[in-house]
């Protein structure tokens, strides 16, 4: 189990979604594709951070066992705090998004994506 | 032994993720969503970031799914069926399967440079917690102010404009 193996998946993943994104008519499934995507990106990350070899920048002042501070090498957790973002924008994205698919279907009694063509130029 | 884990995960997930694109009935895709999501925490549990499937489970299978559920309730079309759905799909599996061809030849071109660690080191929930308020603070506060403005603004679109005329 290497890196490759985590790297193949999250990118069939993510062309699965996007698949799903140029493929689908309906608003809701798009963004079910789209947290695919999201989702794949966000294995991709934690699987680099979980890979990142130890270096000296990862040494960091942390508490033992028996609560002492002491400085030790640390795995740094940049990746996992980008996917904690990732995930967080996705909630807000899901919930504007729901409100203008909900919007839209109250407006004109459909979700599709290809009937909606007002913004068209 | 792990491996052979990693390879049922994979199975699952991947075979989740091609249920929610090309599911005939919305709900199913829903459902397969869930599927897909919670394996993305298994793979998470694997890597050593327990937190963060955790995070995984509540947000998006708490969260994310319920909306999207509520948001297929309220948007009822007859019988959850779409007909004509998938018009388009040679053009997009070429672009999907393009960009994968093109994405795994990166990668496995790549993969000596990154070596061929198979060692998963596990982030210390401490070591992240410090890192996110210390290191990463004035980004953690801007999201919490993305937060509030997309829930304000999804109250305020979504809000039926008749109903609110009334009072």
């Amino acid at each position: 189990m290497t890196l490759l193996h985590f790297e193949i998946v999250g990118a069939a993943l993510f062309c699965l979604g996007l698949y799903g994104v140029l493929s689908r008519r309906s608003g809701v499934i798009i963004l079910m594709s789209i947290e695919v995507m999201l989702n794949a990106v966000n294995l991709n990350l934690v699987a680099f951070a979980a890979f990142r070899p130890y270096g000296q920048s990862n040494l960091m002042q942390t508490s033992n066992t028996a609560g002492e501070t002491v400085l030790a090498f640390v795995q740094a957790p940049d990746g996992l705090i980008i996917t904690i973002f990732v995930i967080t924008i996705a909630a807000a994205e899901i919930a504007l998004a729901m409100a203008i698919i909900l919007r839209l279907f109250r407006s004109r009694g459909s979700v599709h994506v290809d009937e909606i063509s007002e913004m068209r130029g | 032994m792990s491996l052979l884990v990693f390879y049922i995960i994979s199975a699952i997930a991947l075979a989740a993720a091609t249920g929610v694109v090309v599911s005939r009935n919305v709900v199913h895709s829903a459902i397969f969503l869930l599927i897909t999501l919670g394996s993305i925490a298994a793979f998470f549990v694997v890597l050593h970031s327990e937190f963060l499937a955790l995070v995984q489970i509540l947000i998006y299978g708490g969260a994310v799914v319920i909306v999207i559920l509520f948001a297929l309730m309220l948007t009822r079309q007859g019988e959850f069926q779409e007909t004509a759905e998938h018009a388009r799909w040679p053009g997009a599996a070429f672009v999907s399967s393009a960009l994968f061809i093109l994405l795994v030849s990166v990668f496995v071109a790549d993969a000596p440079k990154f070596g061929s660690a198979s060692e998963i080191n596990g982030v210390r929930i401490e070591v992240l917690a410090k890192t996110l308020f210390e290191d990463w603070a004035v980004p953690f506060e801007v999201a919490s102010i993305v937060l509030l403005v997309a829930l304000i603004g999804a109250i305020l679109i979504a809000r039926n404009e008749r109903e609110s005329d009334q009072s």
